[in-house]
């Protein structure tokens, strides 16, 4: 319980850390939103003072901080200026997208790579084709940018119109449930290819290596001698004493995932929060900015958070520390 | 992997490097240079064998042509072919900003044009366009990893070496660093700088944010090299002689972190070539006229030009050997 509470309260300094940074580096602009409607003659200088007074600019940083942190508290985190609303709605649905997104591929990486690394390393003595073949692959797709590979698929889909490309659902779909939710399926495969493509090289690395570890353990061949199938030792017995590694990885994976999510939202026209956040850096709008930076933050706070857990659930001696 | 192969790949991405360093004299044409009347022409052919039948020992270049009733299909006029040559006079451009020259590697006489990559939307030759674009691409991410690596050393040395509330004080913020999605991060510095810039500005600021982005990995790794090495048997030693600190610092820990800072300098390198490539294709780094890969791969961004244009992708594909180059270093350095 004390680990759980005290990696609780570190996320929240970490995030309140990151807002504070964020906050920072985009105060220190030179220039904003209300510069460029200044430019604009059919607006006058008395009106674009009059909303820049409104909007609390004239304020010092740490005046601005404070406020901003009350409403985030209060749910609004900040006001967008060129949608004039509070920006969580518009950064909610986003990161739904998102979410939805970066965790299908999560999830059907980590599908792919478990059994290739766990056969690759138990079979690299008797059969070293499949380890030898697998390992390739992963160095060739490894010195694949995102970018190109993005790029690649999104070649192929519009050139073969094997899968649709370009948001989220088709226009004018709003068939029943059973439908949509085929529609929205069909809308995933192009971006979650390029994001399972991009993260399982180092993922089967990484799962390779803790497999190879344990495999040589004396204890692997003493459940061995007892004669229990192959399989059952692999699955049953290996893997468990690999987990711990992987668990972590699965946390520090998450940033490198979301990056790359970024760049396949923008080039895709997924509506994450990829497109959202390079929007509004255009139109300078500092608080809808801030408000993508922190949700990224903290899914990938919240990853990590989670991956901690998972790693006290999976290894005992962090437990037993914990308890000490 | 064989020997032979890795010098091979090695020398291959050298070459690259030494290309796009002396870009003026390797391409052609300029940069901005524009022939409006052949936009997305595919990349040229040489013959040694002219209309006629007869058999030419220096290669030849056709003109690229299309009938007015087809604007976009083009095909090769065989009647206005030119001779390629080598180390030619041509137009001035300057190397290093300082070395004003005409020499040019290669050139076709007047009105024939060779366009060895193609060319883009204003018919700017896709081949010079691509080597002074590495200019920006290629040197942006070799400078900004020079600058993330002296800033990661100077605070991981600092932390590692003073400990107490300096250390906690670093690390800390490398921490905040690593909290953020590393693209995300370089967005949101990006966004608090100016908008439109011109080019020299624009490429010292992508240098600086990128270095700024990546300090924090390589800081963690340098303090931890400095805290194993500052406790041992010889730096004891020569402190009780009486050495100061930035001696032991300079002579004793330094040279321990020098094998992590180039095993770390082979990795940044490539991740931070594609960071301003990745910048520059969303619109956030360097603006045209001038190249960069990034911004010519940002057309592919058009559905109509990604399916119909294959050369240029080139610009990106000449990353895949460019990373592998890196990874094989970084694999030789471990």
């Amino acid at each position: 319980m004390r680990f759980l509470a005290r990696r609780l309260a570190y996320s929240v300094a970490l995030a309140i850390g990151v807002s504070f940074l964020s906050f920072l580096f985009l105060q220190l602009a030179p220039g904003n939103f209300f510069d460029e409607m200044r430019l604009n003659p059919q607006i006058s200088t008395q009106t674009v003072n009059q909303f820049y007074k409104q909007y609390g600019m004239d304020r010092p940083i740490f005046t601005r901080y404070l406020c901003w942190l009350r409403s985030a508290a209060k749910g609004d985190w900040g006001i967008s200026f060129a949608y004039n609303s509070p920006v969580a709605p518009l950064i909610l649905a986003r990161s739904r997208n998102t979410l939805l997104l970066t965790g299908t591929a999560t999830m059907l990486s980590w599908m792919v790579v478990l059994p290739i690394g766990v056969i690759s390393a138990a079979t690299r003595r008797r059969r070293p084709w499949f380890d030898h073949a697998a390992s390739l692959t992963t160095t060739i797709l490894l010195v694949i940018p995102d970018l190109l590979l993005a790029l690649g698929v999104l070649w192929l889909a519009v050139r073969t119109h094997w899968v649709p490309v370009g948001g989220m659902l088709s226009q004018g779909s709003e068939g029943t449930a059973w439908g949509q939710f085929k529609d929205l399926t069909v809308h995933l495969i192009a971006p979650v290819l390029v994001l399972v493509i991009g993260s399982c090289p180092i993922l089967f690395r990484h799962v390779r290596a803790a497999m190879l570890e344990v495999l040589d353990a004396p204890y692997i061949r003493a459940v061995q001698a007892h004669g229990i199938s192959t399989s059952r030792i692999l699955f049953r017995h290996a893997l468990p004493a690999a987990a711990a590694p992987l668990v972590s990885l699965f946390g520090l994976s998450l940033g490198s995932l979301l990056s790359v999510s970024l760049l396949v939202e923008v080039v895709m026209n997924w509506p994450g929060l990829g497109p959202l956040l390079l929007e509004s850096i255009l139109a300078r709008d500092v608080y809808v900015v801030i408000g993508a930076v922190m949700s990224a933050a903290i899914f990938l706070i919240g990853g990590l958070l989670v991956s901690d857990l998972l790693l006290f659930a999976v290894d005992p001696r962090i437990r037993t520390e914990g308890m000490a | 992997m064989k020997r032979w192969c890795k010098i091979v790949v090695l020398a291959g991405v050298g070459a690259i490097h030494l290309a796009v360093l002396f870009a003026g004299f390797v391409a052609p044409y300029d940069v901005a240079q524009q022939n409006r009347a052949v936009p997305y022409a595919p990349p040229g052919h040489i013959h040694f064998v002219d209309a006629r039948g007869k058999i030419h020992l220096r290669p030849l270049a056709c003109a690229v042509a299309s009938r007015p009733e087809a604007p976009d299909e083009y095909f090769e006029d065989r009647n206005e072919c030119r001779p390629v040559r080598f180390l030619i006079r041509g137009e001035q451009y300057e190397t290093f900003g300082i070395l004003k020259s005409n020499l040019h590697l290669f050139g076709v006489d007047a009105p024939v044009k060779f366009f060895l990559m193609g060319t883009d939307t204003y018919g700017r030759d896709v081949f010079s366009r691509f080597l002074y674009g590495g200019q920006v691409s290629l040197f942006a991410g070799i400078l900004a990893t020079a600058l993330t690596l002296a800033l990661a050393t100077i605070l991981g040395t600092m932390a590692g070496y003073c400990g107490k509330w300096i250390d906690s004080v670093i690390m800390r913020g490398a921490e905040l660093f690593l909290a953020l999605p590393w693209l995300y991060l370089l967005f949101a510095i990006r966004a608090f700088l100016p908008l439109s810039l011109n080019t020299k500005q624009a490429f010292l600021l992508l240098l600086t944010v990128i270095a700024v982005v990546g300090w924090a990995g390589p800081a963690r790794l340098i303090r931890a090299v400095v805290l194993s090495s500052r406790e041992r048997h010889y730096v004891l030693a020569a402190k009780l002689f009486g050495a100061s600190d930035l001696y032991l610092i300079r002579r004793h820990i330094l040279p321990d972190t020098y094998s992590i800072v180039l095993t770390q300098a082979t990795l940044l390198i490539p991740q931070f070539i594609l960071a301003e490539v990745m910048l520059s294709f969303l619109g956030l780094g360097i603006g045209e006229p001038a190249a960069s890969w990034g911004n010519m791969l940002s057309t592919l961004q058009q559905y109509s030009v990604l399916v119909s244009y294959w050369w240029v992708f080139l610009p990106g594909l000449v990353l895949v050997p460019i990373c592998f180059g890196y990874s094989l270093l970084a694999s030789d350095l471990t």
